[in-house]
C-alpha cells in the first residue's frame, strides 16, 4: 500500500474536497481558507454555461415539435422523429460538455463538487426523452442558484422544475374527487384518470426523510394527494400559463379536495399551499438532517462515515434550520474530515474530471464527454433510477470498470507526448505523497505518455 | 489503434498473465473440494418492480379484468399456458420454451420485504437479509463457497458488480466496450503497478482473465448480442459456472403497455440468444429471472401501476420440470388483496431461489439454507421440491 504519512492538508481540501490538482494551480496555504472562500467566490453561472438554453424555451420547443409530430403523416413523421431525436441528443451531449467544461477550469471546485452531489442526490434519469431535453436546465436553473441557501429552497426549486415533475410522473397525477378527477369518471368509467404517488414516495424515502424513517403506505398516498395539481406549463395542447419562471404551474382541477392526515399531522391548506406545507415541514425535520448528513459525510470523506462526523453536520442543520453553508462550514471543521487515509475510490466522473484536470487541459475540443462517460458506466444524469448513483466503492471498484480507465487513459495522454514529464507531475498532483511502487513504474516506463497514464491510474491518484 | 497480429500477442499475453496469477491465487484446499460440477446457473434480476400480474396473466381470474380496465392484456393476443393463466405476447420465444416444459413460472412470489423501496427491495433481494442492508454481501456470492473451488468463478455481464454477487469470493465482471484496447505493454505495467495494493491486484487480474476469455467477441449491446455474448462465456468448459444479468427499465408508473411489451421483448430475444449459444449445455443449465417485488393490482391513474408486492418469477433450462405455472393462487379480489391494493405474496422469493439454487448444483439443501440465510429467516424457509426433472 502507499505510505500515506505524508499527505497535507492541502492535498486533501485539492483532492478530497475539489476536483483534484492542476499543474498550474498556486498550493493553498491555508486549506480551509481555501475551501471557505469558495462560498464567495462561487459562480452560479459561469461562463461555460451561458449559452445553455433554459428550461421554459426548451418545453415550448420540444411541445412544438410534438404538435407538429401529431400533425405530419405517416412517412415525414419517421423523418421528424429521427431529427427530433437527434436534437434532443445534441442538447443533451452539449449540457454535459459544458458541466464538464464548468468543473475543469473552475477556481472554486468544491463548491462544483457539491453541485454534482445535490444533481445526484436529486437524480433525473434521462431514460425518458423529455429528461434528455431538460436534465441540463435542470442541474442548472434547480441545482446551481440553490446549494448554499437554505435546503428548503433547494428542495422546492428541484419539486417544482419540470425535469422532476415529468421524470416522477407527477405532472398528470390527478385526485380522484378533482375536478378533473371526477369528469374523468363520467366519461371514460374504463380508463379514469388518477394518482400516480411516485413523486410523493421519492420525495420522503430519497429526497428528505430517508426510508425506514417511519412514514407508512398511507402516508405517501397522502402526500400524492396532497401533490395533485403539481404540473407543468405549455405541455401539447394545453395554454396554462406559468405562475413561475421555470415552467411550473398549479392546476386546480388536478388537486385532490380536502384535509390531508401525514404522519400525525393535519393539513388543512388549500390549493398549492398544502404539498408545500407539507414540504416545508419535511425540509426542516430531524430525519431529513440526519439524512443529508449521513448521505454529505459519506461522499466526502468515508464510504462508512464515522457517526460522529454524521452528529456534528446534523447538529449544524438543525441549530441553523437547514442553512446548508453551515453544514458546509461543519464538514470542513471536523477534524474526522482530515484523516491523511484516502477512503475514497474516485467515482468515473471524479476519477475522469480530475485527470482531465491534471493533463492540464484547458478545454474539451475533441473529447467526447457523454460517450467516455457512458463507456465508463457512468453515463451523465443517467443512474437508472431517482436514487442516484452510489456512493460507495463497492460499485465503481470493478474488474472491468478499472480496465477501462486503462483504455481511456492510453487514449486522454496520447496528445501530450513528452511535453509533460510524469515524475514531476506526480508530485504536484499528489502534492509530493507518491508511493514508492508508483514511482518506481512511472520512472520504468517506455515512453513519456506510458508514464503519464500510469500516474493516472495509479492506486494514489484513483483514490481521494 | 491496434492490429491482427497486436492481438495475437495481446491473447497470449493475457493468457501467460491469467495463468501466472492463477497460480497465485490457488486456493489451499483445492485438494478438499467437493465434486466437480459442469451446472451453469443464471440469475437475471429485472430491476424496477416488473409487472408479474402483466406478464404471467392470471386471465381466468374474475378480478383481473376489471382491476386493469384498458391495461388488461388481451388473453386471445397471448399465449395460454392453463384454465388459469395466459403468457404476454412478448414472450414468444419463452412460449416455446414453455411447450417444451422447459419454463416453469411461479407466480404470486415476494421476498419477506414488504415496504415498496426499490432499493431496499433489491437489496433484500440480492442479499436475502430479512430487512435491507442487514447482509453485507450477496446471496450468489455465498453460494460460490460451496462449490468446488476450481469452478466457483462467477461472473456479471456488467462493467461493475451488482449486490447478489458481492462478497469474499472475487468475482469477474465483462461487458463489451468501445473504448481502445490498451497496449500490452501498458496492461503488463499496470500489473506491476497494483502488485502491492490488494485490492486493485484483484479486481486487475480478475479483469483480465475476463477479458482472455472474450477476445473474439464484438462490442454490440443489444439483448440478443447481450445473450449470446453470456452464452459464450458459460458454454466453454473451463468458464464461468455461476452469472448474473441485470435488466433494468421495469418501473411503469406511466404508458405501462407499450412500455412492458418492449422490456419482455427485449428478456425474451435475450433468453433465446442464451438458449441458443450454450448449445448441448443448456441441458445443464438453469435461469432464474426475478424481480424485487411487483405492481399494484389496479392500474393507476396515469396509465401505469404502481409499487405492488407479489410477482411472477420465471424458471428456465433444459432441466427444469417445467410446462406448468406453481402458484398457490391468492385472488385478486379486493379482501385477498394485500393491504387492498396488491397481489398478496403466497411463495417466499428466497426460498424459491435456495431450492432451485441446490437442485441445479446437486447441493444439500439444508447446507445450502445455512449459508444463504441468516438465523432469523432460515426457520420460515421451506425448501420447494421437484423444480428439475432430474
Amino acid at each position: 500500500m502507499a505510505n500515506t504519512s505524508n499527505i497535507s492538508p492541502a492535498a486533501i481540501a485539492v483532492n478530497r474536497f475539489g476536483l483534484g490538482a492542476r499543474a498550474d494551480d498556486i498550493v493553498p496555504n491555508e486549506p480551509k481558507k481555501w475551501l471557505l472562500d469558495q462560498f464567495i467566490q462561487y459562480q452560479a453561472k459561469p461562463a461555460s454555461l451561458a449559452n445553455q438554453a433554459n428550461t421554459v424555451n426548451l418545453i415550448a420547443e420540444y411541445s412544438q415539435q410534438q404538435q407538429e409530430m401529431r400533425k405530419a403523416d405517416d412517412a415525414e413523421k419517421k423523418e421528424m422523429k429521427r431529427t427530433f431525436t437527434r436534437e434532443v441528443k445534441d442538447t443533451y451531449q452539449d449540457a454535459v460538455s459544458a458541466r464538464a467544461a464548468a468543473a475543469l477550469t473552475s477556481s472554486t471546485p468544491f463548491m462544483e463538487r457539491l453541485v454534482h452531489f445535490w444533481a445526484n442526490h436529486f437524480a433525473v434519469s434521462i431514460e425518458k426523452p423529455a429528461i434528455a431535453d431538460l436534465a441540463g436546465a435542470f442541474e442548472f436553473e434547480a441545482i446551481r442558484p440553490n446549494i448554499l441557501g437554505n435546503f428548503k429552497d433547494l428542495l422546492f426549486a428541484v419539486e417544482r422544475h419540470p425535469a422532476m415533475l415529468i421524470y416522477l410522473d407527477q405532472a398528470k397525477s390527478i385526485g380522484p374527487n378533482s375536478k378533473a378527477g371526477s369528469r374523468s369518471a363520467e366519461k371514460q368509467p374504463d380508463k379514469k384518470r388518477g394518482l400516480n404517488e411516485n413523486l410523493a414516495r421519492e420525495i420522503l424515502e430519497l429526497h428528505t426523510l430517508g426510508v425506514r424513517s417511519g412514514y407508512m403506505q398511507e402516508d405517501v398516498t397522502e402526500f400524492a394527494r396532497a401533490l395533485t395539481g403539481w404540473s407543468i406549463a405549455g405541455m401539447g395542447k394545453d395554454k396554462a400559463i406559468s405562475d413561475e419562471t421555470n415552467g411550473f404551474v398549479f392546476r386546480p382541477q388536478f388537486h385532490e379536495p380536502g384535509e390531508r392526515n401525514m404522519m400525525g399531522k393535519a393539513y388543512s391548506q388549500s390549493g398549492k399551499a398544502q404539498a408545500e406545507a407539507i414540504l416545508t415541514d419535511l425540509a426542516y425535520s430531524q430525519a431529513t438532517a440526519t439524512h443529508l448528513a449521513t448521505k454529505l459525510a459519506r461522499h466526502f470523506v468515508s464510504d462508512t462515515p464515522p457517526e460522529s462526523l454524521v452528529n456534528k453536520l446534523t447538529q449544524a442543520y438543525m441549530t441553523s434550520n437547514g442553512d446548508l453553508s453551515k453544514v458546509y462550514r461543519a464538514l470542513i471543521d471536523a477534524p474526522e474530515s482530515w484523516l491523511v487515509a484516502p477512503a475514497k475510490f474516485k467515482t468515473p466522473w471524479e476519477w475522469l474530471i480530475s485527470t482531465l484536470r491534471g493533463l492540464g487541459r484547458q478545454n474539451l475540443d475533441n473529447i467526447k464527454i457523454a460517450q467516455i462517460l457512458n463507456q465508463l458506466g457512468q453515463q451523465t444524469w443517467k443512474p437508472g433510477s431517482p436514487a442516484g448513483f452510489d456512493d460507495i466503492a463497492a460499485t465503481w471498484a470493478a474488474p472491468n470498470a478499472l480496465l477501462r480507465r486503462v483504455e481511456l487513459t492510453q487514449r486522454l495522454v496520447a496528445p501530450f507526448g513528452d511535453k509533460l514529464d510524469a515524475r514531476v507531475l506526480a508530485d504536484k498532483l499528489l502534492f509530493g505523497a507518491v508511493s514508492d511502487q508508483t514511482k518506481t513504474a512511472i520512472s520504468r516506463s517506455e515512453s513519456a505518455s506510458t508514464g503519464l497514464a500510469l500516474l493516472l491510474v495509479s492506486p494514489e491518484f484513483l483514490r481521494r | 489503434m491496434h492490429n491482427m497480429a497486436n492481438n495475437m500477442n495481446r491473447r497470449s499475453f493475457l493468457r501467460m498473465l491469467s495463468a501466472g496469477a492463477g497460480v497465485l491465487l490457488a486456493s489451499p484446499y483445492i485438494s478438499f473440494a467437493s465434486a466437480e460440477t459442469d451446472r451453469r446457473f443464471i440469475f437475471i434480476i429485472q430491476r424496477g418492480a416488473a409487472d408479474g400480474l402483466n406478464t404471467v396473466i392470471p386471465y381466468a381470474d374474475p378480478a383481473y379484468a376489471k382491476l386493469r380496465g384498458a391495461l388488461a392484456i388481451d388473453v386471445s393476443q397471448a399465449t395460454k399456458l392453463d384454465s388459469m393463466f395466459a403468457l404476454h405476447p412478448s414472450l414468444a420465444e419463452t412460449a416455446k420454451l414453455y411447450a417444451n416444459k422447459q419454463a416453469l413460472f411461479v407466480h404470486a412470489v415476494a421476498s419477506p420485504y414488504r415496504s415498496r423501496s426499490h432499493f431496499d427491495g433489491q437489496n433484500v433481494l440480492e442479499t436475502f437479509g430479512t430487512t435491507a442492508y442487514q447482509i453485507k454481501d450477496g446471496w450468489m456470492n455465498r453460494l460460490l463457497t460451496l462449490l468446488p473451488s476450481a469452478q466457483n468463478e462467477a461472473i456479471a455481464f456488467a462493467a461493475t458488480v451488482p449486490m447478489a454477487l458481492r462478497g469474499k469470493i472475487e468475482v469477474a465482471s465483462y461487458a463489451p466496450s468501445a473504448l481502445p484496447q490498451a497496449s500490452d505493454d501498458l496492461l503488463m505495467r499496470v500489473n506491476q503497478l497494483y502488485a502491492e495494493d490488494a485490492q486493485l491486484h484483484s479486481l486487475w487480474t480478475a479483469a483480465m482473465e475476463a477479458n482472455n476469455m472474450a477476445d473474439d467477441i464484438g462490442a454490440k449491446q443489444d439483448p440478443a448480442s447481450f445473450g449470446k455474448l453470456a452464452a459464450s462465456f458459460l458454454a466453454k468448459p473451463d468458464g464461468p459456472r455461476v452469472a448474473m444479468i441485470e435488466t433494468g427499465g421495469w418501473d411503469t408508473h406511466t404508458a405501462q403497455e407499450g412500455r412492458l411489451a418492449r422490456q419482455l421483448k427485449s428478456l425474451d430475444s435475450m433468453i433465446a440468444a442464451i438458449h441458443d449459444g450454450l448449445g448441448p449445455i443448456w441441458q445443464k443449465t438453469t435461469i432464474v429471472i426475478a424481480t424485487e417485488f411487483g405492481r399494484t393490482a389496479a392500474a393507476n391513474g396515469t396509465g401505469g401501476t404502481d409499487h405492488g408486492t407479489g410477482s411472477t418469477a420465471m424458471i428456465l433450462g433444459g432441466d427444469v420440470n417445467g410446462g406448468r405455472v406453481l402458484a398457490d393462487w391468492p385472488g385478486l379480489s379486493n379482501s385477498a388483496l394485500y393491504e387492498g391494493r396488491d397481489l398478496k405474496p403466497t411463495t417466499n422469493l428466497a426460498s424459491l431461489i435456495a431450492s432451485i439454487s441446490s437442485a441445479s448444483f446437486r447441493l444439500d439443501p439444508t447446507q445450502v439454507n445455512k449459508v444463504l440465510f441468516t438465523e432469523a429467516n432460515k426457520t420460515k424457509t421451506i425448501a420447494i421440491e421437484g423444480l428439475l426433472r432430474t
